[in-house]
């Protein structure tokens, strides 16, 4: 369990389901006050209820940006500060492999882009001026390459990575940390049918864990390994791989 | 509404061992006291006060409020050479009424160990310094204070009112002092004739103070917290007397002459000091600080009256700069308890082996006398306090919390108060048991009347059950 949380506040997105609503869990567990912020309220409620004094759940939908600083600042004041944000939020529709379907990709872009940029501006905005906390998103081992199964789901997480990356040189030098987490398959309703999946009670624990590690992280020896490895193969013998 | 996100600032008290988040506004105008006043009630934000956030714990910030800074609005008014009387935005420091007076041969009638904090903090927390036993708190040489409430109301107010004495001492939870009208002290001298002497364990304390109490106008003691057995209480004495010098121009009342070296043994910079004690800063190295400051206090210059300058005198602390950063990044906290003269021997001499027994001995111990005054929220008693510092670390911080309650228990049996100024370990039953209920009873009324929305709060007010909202 770990310990690191204890009296901090904390802002989940994406805290319904998946590593999101374990993350809420544990930080609320391990003694930690945490805004947890999803679509589906019904499902923040159980946590809420069962520390009322350290949890607060706020609905909002990810998709509707304008409204994100309003809901950053009501989380703020219901924690009465800030240490951690982590953007959770992601989707990943099935694609075949044959299949271009615009609607699909752009409800990636939507919900895994453009809520993460608008909540994170809004905690780089808020941690700029006060020179303390970490901004934590979750990326992927599938940002690492552009790869036939999810040619979105790839670009989005790339994009995310880039842009954390960005943001840890912007804010760097006010004290501010940036980590990017590129769990590979968990356990989670995005995953549901996959083999190999790490249980998501694992990843959150070590995402908590790393969350003032300012930098880029996978979860397995093995992912780093070999993310660095398919990273560096040449595009022309990448594209006649099955990876 | 909501606040801009790029207002925000974040702020600790002096002792780094808390912090927070809040709206910044610093203002230099009254009206935009009241615009802010007013933003307040749109946003349903609360108000936290700070001046030059010298008190040490988390009276000087406000969780995710309005942080209304009063450092910008500084401006010396008014000033009458012939008595004396001042007139001030509430944003004045110490150090600016001294500078600005000392040639015109006046002295801010009370300051404390540091030459920072502004006036309206100090009537928010009715500081106290080493002429406690004569002087009181800074607050019984005001003349009148000008007060913007809550409730849209502004008032100037006089010690004939007893909201004067109400509004200051209460830490800045009924009204923000705006203007501050203060009689100097006159003095001939910048020079105090300076006494110290050597005590080698309690009684030694308590039979100095009371025999130089009639003659002293200056009274501290340092305690070495590591002294045990016999030795328990030891430390060094100092009294300070005013001196008459009669040219017409005294040389001692230029800024010149006043202000403190900026190096240590002619050669260090002072700024690279606190590196230096940061090394020293762990329980065996102030041990052997303590044991070498009292060793040499027997032999150089016990008992020998010489002259010092009233800045090196009163502003102990401004000594070393960015001496609280030789603590470490988890900062210390300042503890000072209030005791009755009768039962004073017998709580410090407990509260120094409470900490012998835990291994926390205060790095730092210092002890004043003091007479009762009539503020609300007043600290003082007739007797003693003893102000203590404690580093803080993360493995400490629970063992250094459960000292301080059991040090509290013993205050509060022996009918003593504490300073919200220096305070960050009392819970909402100590204070009120030490404040009596009368006084809380009547802070809440006022609170209702002057703030009706509960405006003005601060992390000590949600923590001690001083905000109606917490």
């Amino acid at each position: 369990m770990p310990t690191k949380v204890i009296g901090q506040k904390a802002i989940i997105v994406g805290a319904s389901s998946g590593i999101g609503a374990e993350l809420a869990r544990q930080i609320a567990e391990g003694g930690g006050l945490v805004a947890t912020v999803a679509r589906r309220t019904d499902r923040l409620q159980p946590l809420a209820d069962k520390y009322p004094e350290r949890v607060f759940p706020f609905t909002h939908d990810v998709t509707n940006y304008a409204e994100a600083p309003e809901v950053f600042q009501k989380c703020t004041d219901a924690l009465g500060g800030l240490d951690f944000i982590i953007y959770c939020s992601g989707v990943m529709p099935e694609v075949g492999p044959h299949e271009y379907n615009t609607d699909k990709d752009l409800s990636m872009v939507d919900v895994n882009i453009s809520g993460a940029v608008a909540w994170l501006n809004a905690a780089a905005t808020r941690m700029e001026s006060t020179g303390h906390g970490s901004i934590i998103g979750i990326g992927s081992v599938a940002g690492d390459r552009g790869r036939c199964a999810q040619p979105v789901y790839n670009s989005s997480k790339a994009f995310l990575h880039t842009y954390l990356e960005a943001l840890r040189n912007r804010l760097a030098k006010k004290g501010v940390k940036v980590v990017t987490i590129k769990p590979g398959p968990t356990e989670s309703e995005m995953t549901q049918g996959m083999k190999g999946t790490m249980p998501v009670k694992d990843a959150a624990a070590k995402i908590i864990n790393l969350k003032d590690r300012t930098g880029e992280h996978y979860l397995k020896i093995t992912h780093r390994i070999a993310f660095f490895i398919i990273k560096r193969i040449p595009s022309p013998i990448f594209r006649k791989l099955k990876i | 509404m909501h606040l801009s996100l790029d207002r925000l600032a974040n702020v600790t008290g002096f002792g780094m061992t808390a912090g927070a988040d809040g709206y910044l506004y610093r203002p230099t105008q009254v009206e935009e006291f009241h615009q802010i006043l007013a933003l307040a009630q749109q946003s349903g934000r609360q108000i936290s006060l700070r001046g030059s956030g010298r008190s040490y714990g988390d009276a000087n910030i406000g969780s995710e409020s309005i942080l209304l800074d009063i450092t910008r609005f500084n401006r010396i008014l008014d000033f009458d050479p012939t008595t004396g009387l001042i007139n001030c935005e509430a944003g004045v420091t110490l150090e600016q009424l001294w500078r600005y007076t000392l040639e015109s041969g006046f002295w801010p009638p009370v300051v404390s160990g540091t030459m920072f904090p502004t006036l309206g903090g100090a009537l928010g927390m009715n500081l106290h310094g080493k002429n406690a036993f004569k002087a009181g708190p800074i607050g019984n040489h005001v003349t009148e204070i000008e007060v913007l409430f809550p409730n849209g109301n502004q008032e100037i107010l006089t010690p004939e009112q007893p909201l004067f004495h109400q509004v200051i001492s209460t830490a800045g939870l009924l009204g923000i002092i705006l203007r501050v009208k203060l009689k100097m002290k006159r003095i001939s001298s910048g020079d105090l004739r300076v006494l110290p002497i050597s005590i080698p364990n309690w009684d030694g304390q308590f039979r100095v103070f009371e025999q130089e109490r009639e003659q002293a106008d200056y009274m501290v003691s340092w305690i070495d917290c590591f002294g045990r057995g016999k030795s328990a209480g030891r430390g060094l004495f100092h009294a300070g007397y005013y001196t008459e010098d009669p040219s017409p121009n005294p040389i001692t009342l230029r800024p010149e002459h006043q202000d403190l070296p900026d190096t240590i043994l002619t050669y260090f910079p002072k700024s690279i000091v606190w590196r230096f004690l940061k090394k020293l800063n762990n329980r065996p190295g102030m041990n052997f600080v303590n044991w070498a400051k009292y060793t040499s206090s027997r032999i150089l210059g016990n008992g020998r009256p010489h002259p010092q300058s009233l800045v090196g005198f009163s502003f102990l602390l401004d000594y070393v700069p960015n001496w609280r950063l030789a603590y470490g990044s988890s900062g210390f906290i300042q503890y000072q308890t209030f005791v009755p003269a009768e039962h004073a021997p017998r709580v410090f001499a407990r509260q120094l082996e409470l900490q012998q027994a835990t291994k926390l001995e205060s790095f730092l111990g210092v002890m004043k006398r003091h007479i009762p005054d009539k503020f609300l929220f007043s600290h003082a008693v007739d007797g003693y306090s003893l102000a203590l510092d404690f580093k803080i670390t993360e493995r400490n911080k629970d063992a250094v919390w459960r000292l301080a309650h059991q040090m509290n228990e013993l205050v509060l049996e022996a009918g003593g108060r504490f300073y919200l100024a220096k305070d960050s370990t009392l819970t909402p039953e100590h204070f009120a048991q030490s404040i009596g209920m009368d006084a809380l009873e009547t802070y809440a009324k006022l609170k209702t009347t002057l703030d009706p929305q509960a405006i003005l709060t601060s992390d000590l007010a949600k923590r001690l059950h001083l905000d109606p909202r917490a």
